[in-house]
């Protein structure tokens, strides 16, 4: 087991600094000078020309591309992603305070992608060819194909609009922000994320409850009298688990693309927010962060999903 | 040979696909959408891009089937003519998808080794990464085109496909003809082309098919947050990108309406063929 992680290990490091090679490249086509990311822009304005030309020393930009990747590399990985070019903010601290919205989207969002694919993935793989199977079928297929955007506006226009039962902007009212209205708030971002992610996961816990339903020891189990809820709930579902535990882990990146649309379409002041409105104005700095942000939460549910992979397999692990 | 076979193992999959409805519907469907887009100047009766501000946001009416959009642009002109877009974005970028698998996969496949491990490792990285946020990032730092998003979702694409090629290429390497056509000296270029390839089409069919259907949910989303296809030019996704506001979503239901749908059961019914290929290529998975 320990091999086999520090090999997946060493790979994801790699694969990281080749990442962070590809988003240097990015940034060396962007237009403007590179300074202006890496100093607070009053500092720029107001600063001298020997200032400017101490700083740009400072920070590698006189030397070489690989000089300056070299800087570039090491400042981002003590935390200094430089400053906004739109208000001059370290963009640590402007992508910081976005982390929380998101992670509680997500979070919210796996919970109920997860309520809808374990009750629905068992009873069809219980039901096999049942017209429950394939309603099942029918369901994952459209929450895989109706795009997010879409499924939100429809919601909005029904629960928003006509019923006004929920708001579908930001994560709690400035004059109220209680937990209970930040819930109200998390209602319809969080369902629809999670629709929309339920059908991938629906359909591993299917097949690999069918895999696990047709397996030896659950013959045994009913052969000896087994209750068939019992046979199902405590012997083949918990087998099941263990494959369907790595795709979830591997499915996190997944998540935090609906998260960046449904952020998007509710106002909700997340990282994936933040990436599209920084787009638009172009302000590269926080975007490139955001970029950094992303490559390491990836890797770091590669490895999530490998770590899970030998933890609750033990053949893999005495392997 | 002369042999006429009664059930050829096409013919077959026809029968079996022809077993699956909601695939057949789909097959119509999308057949009647392609028309449409291709046909679009004939059935739009209208300019796509024909400004009409005196009768901008307009409902449905006999002089425009589904209403007019913020400049008073004909939608149904405009859902014709993005048809083109969306369904041109989404075939390219699965092209380039299988395209690019194939060619990885049976390299990866014939060759074996650490060319085998480098190409299987570069696959997982590109298959871990959401295509969406990276093309966001991507697009927001060169500019949003048409051109970038259809090498990047292919890019992200291939992985699924080069890692079918490669298993079927690894199964083909050992068996007798392939070893046979290698002793009288076939390259790689030639057992590609008359060995893997042919074995390779029917699942990768498949997985082709779902990369369309995805290519095109992808370019909608990237369009709809303003970093597709520009306007202009119309786009299923670009013309959703008014529906931010709650006003037109409350009060000018036909401009996001049409749109949504179109892409909405465009992407259903390319997944539901897919699905149905997959049942017809191989009978098993739908045991």
């Amino acid at each position: 087991m320990g091999a086999f992680l520090v090999r997946r290990l060493s790979i994801n490091v790699l694969v990281f600094f080749l990442i962070t090679i590809a988003i240097f490249a990015l940034v060396h086509k962007t237009p403007g000078d590179p300074i202006a990311m890496q100093i607070p822009a009053d500092q720029l304005n107001s600063g001298s020309a020997e200032f400017i030309a101490q700083k740009r020393a400072e920070l590698g930009l006189d030397g070489s591309l690989v000089t300056q990747y070299w800087h570039w590399l090491t400042n981002a990985l003590h935390g200094d992603l430089g400053y906004s070019l739109l208000n001059g903010r370290p963009v640590t601290e402007v992508l910081g305070e976005r982390v929380g919205p998101t992670v509680e989207l997500m979070g919210v969002g796996l919970l109920v992608s997860l309520l809808i694919a374990f009750p629905l993935g068992i009873l069809a793989a219980r039901r096999r060819n049942s017209w429950l199977d394939y309603g099942a079928t029918v369901v994952s297929l459209g929450s895989v194909s109706v795009p997010v955007f879409f499924v939100a506006l429809i919601v909005i226009y029904v629960f928003t609009l006509k019923f006004q039962w929920f708001p579908s902007s930001g994560i709690s009212d400035p004059t109220n922000p209680s937990l209970l209205n930040t819930l109200h708030h998390l209602v319809l971002p969080a369902l629809i994320l999670g629709f929309g992610n339920s059908g991938p996961f629906m359909r591993y816990v299917r097949s690999s409850m069918i895999t696990e339903l047709g397996a030896d020891y659950v013959r045994t189990a009913n052969a000896k009298g087994a209750p068939p809820r019992r046979v199902v709930l405590r012997h083949a579902f918990r087998n099941s688990l263990i494959p369907v535990l790595t795709v979830i882990a591997s499915n996190l990146p997944q998540l935090l693309a609906g998260a960046v649309v449904i952020e998007q379409v509710f106002a909700w002041p997340g990282m994936g927010q933040l990436a599209v409105s920084s787009v638009n104005q172009h302000d590269y700095s926080v975007i490139v962060g955001f970029a950094l942000l992303i490559a390491i939460l990836v890797l770091l549910s590669n490895l999530l999903a490998d770590v899970l992979y030998t933890v609750v397999d033990p053949r893999v692990r005495l392997r | 040979m002369t042999v006429t076979a009664v059930r050829t193992p096409a013919g077959a999959a026809l029968r079996r696909f022809r077993k699956h409805p909601a695939a057949v519907v789909s097959v119509v469907f999308i057949a009647l959408v392609v028309l449409a887009a291709i046909f679009a100047r004939l059935l739009s009766g209208h300019d796509p891009n024909a400004i009409d501000l005196l009768n901008a946001r307009s409902g449905p009416s006999g002089g425009h089937l589904l209403g007019t959009d913020s400049t008073g642009r004909d939608v149904l002109s405009r859902l014709l003519f993005a048809g083109r877009i969306s369904l041109g974005v989404g075939i390219a970028s699965a092209a380039i998808a299988v395209v690019l698998g194939t060619i990885l996969g049976s390299i990866a496949g014939l060759l074996g080794g650490w060319v085998d491990g480098l190409v299987m490792r570069l696959a997982d990285v590109f298959m871990s990464f959401p295509s969406l946020v990276v093309i966001v990032v991507v697009a927001g730092i060169l500019g949003p085109s048409v051109l970038t998003m259809v090498i990047a979702i292919g890019l992200f694409q291939w992985p699924v496909c080069g890692r079918i090629v490669r298993g079927v290429t690894l199964s083909l390497r050992e068996q007798e003809f392939v070893l046979a056509s290698r002793a009288t000296g076939a390259g790689p270029l030639w057992l590609m082309r008359k060995h893997i390839i042919p074995a390779a089409l029917p699942p990768v069919s498949v997985v082709a098919t779902l990369a369309v259907a995805q290519a095109i949910a992808l370019e909608a989303t990237l369009s709809f947050l303003g970093l597709g296809v520009q306007p202009p030019a119309a786009s299923w996704g670009n013309m959703l990108t008014d529906a931010q506001s709650l006003t037109v979503i409350r009060s000018e239901p036909w401009l996001w309406l049409s749109p949504g749908i179109a892409v909405a059961l465009t992407v259903l019914a390319v997944n539901f063929i897919g699905d149905g290929l997959r049942d017809a290529v191989d009978p098993r998975s739908s045991s």
